[in-house]
């Protein structure tokens, strides 16, 4: 059979309905699809996808496995490296690791094989299976694991695997991490974050909730009831830009909106008791991942114009390509080379519009961008009840304020080896975006591995 | 929950069991709890503990849809999420002199610090203010912990007719006062923050924005103090009253009110639970002090 050019499509729900609802967009593979992906795949004995993968999935070996309609070996391949594929196959991006290097895509012609489709695929299959609890003893002992986003989860998983006892402590009420309240329903099924988590339960994990560490609990007891302890709290504590009118009231940060929806189910309302403010015109400052999915979802709440305004250009866009387009399909409007100047108030202290200036790019900065540089005298306001900033996070400061002999960098995250996990402090491992400020979920799962295997040796060293 | 108690006309007083809370709890800090799966983040301050029961006391105003949920609850009920204690404890030292200014339910805020305050042997004068003698709540207690206790009400009906605003300026005039507190609905905060200002002394007012999730991630109960952007549930709640943009702050306390009062009609509409004819929606939490106008 001849290799198509192009990856086997996935079924969407169409644009002008999803905009309605937060049900998912992608709707999957079934099995002939799959096969027929797969088989797309070069199987290259030096694949390169595996080392572009932060936790070095074996792609080409599960690759194989569905090509010979073998779905539960694909899945035993992924699981040894792999606690939350079926989160991965939905938000990883691909295109940017693993798809990017792969050989098929570099040749003429030909894009690279879907592998996120495909490991979605796996994955989703496997979530249809029975759990089976297995029965384990952990006689290698005891590790406390703040915090249930990714990286805490990938840790606890691959610990209790290897014999330890594991309690996760989770400030919220709902484990997940940014999984939970911060990506949407329609990119990442909440149900599929919590069938995921109780995978991990079923390893032996106890999972926490509603346990604020340095507050509930303090890290000293944690020292003295634990053999170690992995520090995975995450990013999460929002930037502004701080011009005026911040404070008008419909003025977000995407974090207060996103959890508003995603946590507490605001577009649920008044099912749920948590509201959200609907809007007619939403503007939505900033560009990445988090920008679309503040804009995606006020569309979805019923806001009839929902412009995103990014300071570069489309070339700069740090958001996904997916995303992007995905959002270009639903509506969502954008304004390029635009950056916010004030909030402007109605007259009864809610926002009425967003005052901006035009940009243009110049020399490149630090991060080898093109600089955003203000042209003069080109004010203008785009309408808008509802503004939601999304421009980045900083550490969360919640345990850090509570334990100051934690070494931290000169942008407050922790100081930790990049090699080991360890922080200055022995016993006390972090990792996952409160060591790498806001980054990646496989880069968080990259971490939570790497401290699961250091805190292994750390434990038996000091055992010994 | 273990037990719960009317204290006065939808003021009630619950004891929930939480020990790792009761263990922990610094006067100034809060629980964030949900009643059902479906209920919102509800922070309250935590009135009083018993560590040896693992207990820990809470005093709320039933003003909307979860407060009124909250007060339907039955002793052995259990309810959904409880965590704290969150923010920052109240700097409790030994001072000299100091004032505490407590309003309507606020005052089952400032109690744990009037007794916190007393304990590390400070001069305690407590100013109490409510709308009427019924609302004047935890009297004795604060009583036992004050060397003197003045008491205001709207109508006269306890102790001194007036506002506490009024009590603190006799309160000023007459002795040296370190430094002062006060806690109640937002206005009569703002008010004898600006009263402390006039005589120069230090006052610190706890604020009650908006919360979600309690632990600095949202930045939904951003306040702005002196100039800088604060977030109430990492960085307070206490703040120095005389810092506070209260104008901003009262405005943004209205930020739901039109869906609040939706869900609140709808849910008495269903249950009725306190046989009501007409509703009565207070936007700002825990009126009942008698706000001074401007
Ligand atoms: C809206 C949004 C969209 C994103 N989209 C993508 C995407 O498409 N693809 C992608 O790869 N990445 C995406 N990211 C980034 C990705 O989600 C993060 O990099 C990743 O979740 C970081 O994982 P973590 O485990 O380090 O922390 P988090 O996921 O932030 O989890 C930290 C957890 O720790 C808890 N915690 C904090 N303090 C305490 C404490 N003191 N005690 C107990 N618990 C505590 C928090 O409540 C939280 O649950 C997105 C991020 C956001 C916000
Ligand atoms: C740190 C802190 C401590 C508090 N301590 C007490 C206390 O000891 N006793 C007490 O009676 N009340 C206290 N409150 C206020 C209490 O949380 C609100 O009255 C309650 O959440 C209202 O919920 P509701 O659904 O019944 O009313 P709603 O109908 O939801 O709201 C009515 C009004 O209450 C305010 N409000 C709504 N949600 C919140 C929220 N999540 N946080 C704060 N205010 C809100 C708003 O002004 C709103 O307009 C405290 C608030 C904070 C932030
Ligand atoms: S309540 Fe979310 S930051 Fe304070």
């Amino acid at each position: 059979m001849k290799r198509s050019y192009n990856k086997t499509p996935m079924p969407e729900q169409a644009p002008e309905i999803r905009w309605n609802n937060f049900e998912e967009v992608a709707l999957g593979y079934d099995l002939e699809s799959g096969i027929l992906e797969a088989s797309r795949c070069l199987q290259c004995k030096d694949a390169p996808c595996i080392l572009k993968c932060p936790v070095m999935i074996g792609i080409p070996g599960f690759i194989k496995a569905i090509k010979e309609e073998n779905i539960q070996k694909a899945y035993e391949i992924i699981s040894r490296y792999s606690n939350l594929p079926a989160i991965c196959g939905r938000v990883c991006p691909q295109e940017k690791q693993c798809e990017m290097v792969c050989r098929l895509g570099q040749s003429k012609k030909f894009e690279p094989v879907a592998i996120g489709k495909l490991e979605r695929l796996v994955a989703d299959w496997a979530l249809e299976q029975p759990v089976e609890k297995v029965e384990r003893t952990f006689h290698k002992g005891k590790v406390a694991i703040v915090g249930s986003g990714p990286s805490g989860l990938t840790a606890a998983g691959d610990l209790a695997k290897l014999g330890y006892k594991v309690v996760i402590f989770e400030a919220l009420h709902t484990a997940g991490g940014v999984l939970t309240y911060g990506i949407p329903e329609f990119r990442l099924p909440k149900r599929i974050v919590a069938k995921e988590i109780e995978r991990i339960e079923a390893l032996g994990v106890t999972i926490e909730t509603n346990v604020v560490v340095g507050k509930t609990i303090t890290i000293e007891e944690i020292q003295r009831d634990f053999d170690a302890c992995y520090i995975a709290v995450g990013a999460g504590a929002p930037h502004f830009m701080g011009i005026p009118g911040s404070a008008l009231n419909g003025v977000y940060s995407s974090s207060e909106y996103l959890t508003r929806i995603n946590l507490m189910h605001g577009y649920q309302f008044p099912t749920y008791d948590t509201p959200v403010q609907k809007a007619a015109k939403v503007a939505v400052i900033g560009g990445g991942n988090v920008a679309m999915d503040a804009a995606r979802s006020a569309k979805r709440m019923g806001a009839s114009q929902v412009t995103v305004i990014y300071r570069r250009s489309v070339e700069e866009l740090p958001a996904r390509v997916e995303e992007y387009h995905h959002s270009v399909e639903e509506g969502i409007e954008y304004s390029w080379l635009t950056n916010p100047v004030a909030y402007l108030d109605d007259g009864t202290g809610k926002l009425a519009g967003v005052q901006c200036v035009k940009m243009e790019l110049g020399e490149p900065d630090a991060s080898g961008r093109r600089r955003p540089v203000t042209i003069p005298g080109s004010e203008f306001v785009i309408e808008a009840d509802v503004a939601i900033e999304a421009i980045g996070q900083g550490s969360n400061k919640v345990l850090l304020a509570t334990f100051p002999e934690l070494a931290v960098n000169k942008w407050g995250y922790i100081d930790a080896d990049e090699e080991t996990c360890a922080t200055n402090v022995p016993g006390i491992f972090a990792g996952g975006d409160i060591v790498t400020g806001a980054a990646t979920v496989i880069l968080a799962m990259g971490a939570g591995k790497l401290a699961a295997k250091e805190i292994d040796q750390y434990v038996t060293a000091k055992e010994a | 929950m273990t037990e719960k108690r009317k204290l006065a006309e939808k003021e009630y007083e619950i004891w929930v069991e939480a020990p790792r809370v009761a263990e922990k709890a610094k006067p100034g800090q809060f629980v964030i709890l949900r009643t059902t799966a479906f209920g919102e983040r509800i922070p309250l301050t935590i009135v009083k503990t018993d560590p040896l029961s693992g207990r820990v006391c809470l005093i709320f105003q039933v003003i909307g849809k979860s407060t009124a949920e909250l007060a339907a609850l039955n002793p052995n009920d259990r309810l959904q999420d409880f965590v704290g204690p969150l923010g920052m404890p109240s700097e409790i030292k030994n001072y000299g002199t100091v004032l505490l200014v407590g309003g309507g339910v606020g005052i089952a805020a400032l109690f744990p610090i009037v007794k916190g305050l007393k304990e590390a042997g400070n001069r305690v004068i407590t100013v109490l203010g409510a709308k009427t003698r019924e609302l004047v709540i935890l009297k004795e207690e604060c009583r036992a912990f004050s060397d003197q206790l003045i008491v205001m009400t709207d109508d006269g009906s306890d102790g001194n007719q007036g506002l506490v605003t009024a009590a603190m300026e006799d309160v000023f005039l007459r002795e040296t006062v370190d430094v002062a507190w006060a806690i109640g609905p937002s206005v009569m905060m703002k008010f004898a923050a600006k009263m402390a200002q006039n005589y120069d002394v230090p006052i610190y007012v706890s604020l009650n924005p908006i919360m979600i999730d309690g632990t600095g991630m949202c930045g939904g109960c951003r306040v702005t103090v002196a100039d800088s952007v604060k977030f109430a549930c990492v960085d307070g709640p206490e703040f120095l009253g005389t810092e506070v943009n209260w104008e901003e702050f009262i405005q943004r306390m209205k930020q739901y009110s039109r869906e609040e009062t939706d869900s609140y009609e709808a849910y008495i509409r269903q249950v009725n639970p306190f046989g009501e004819k007409k509703l009565q929606q207070n936007t700002d939490a825990g009126t009942g002090a008698g706000n001074p106008v401007e």
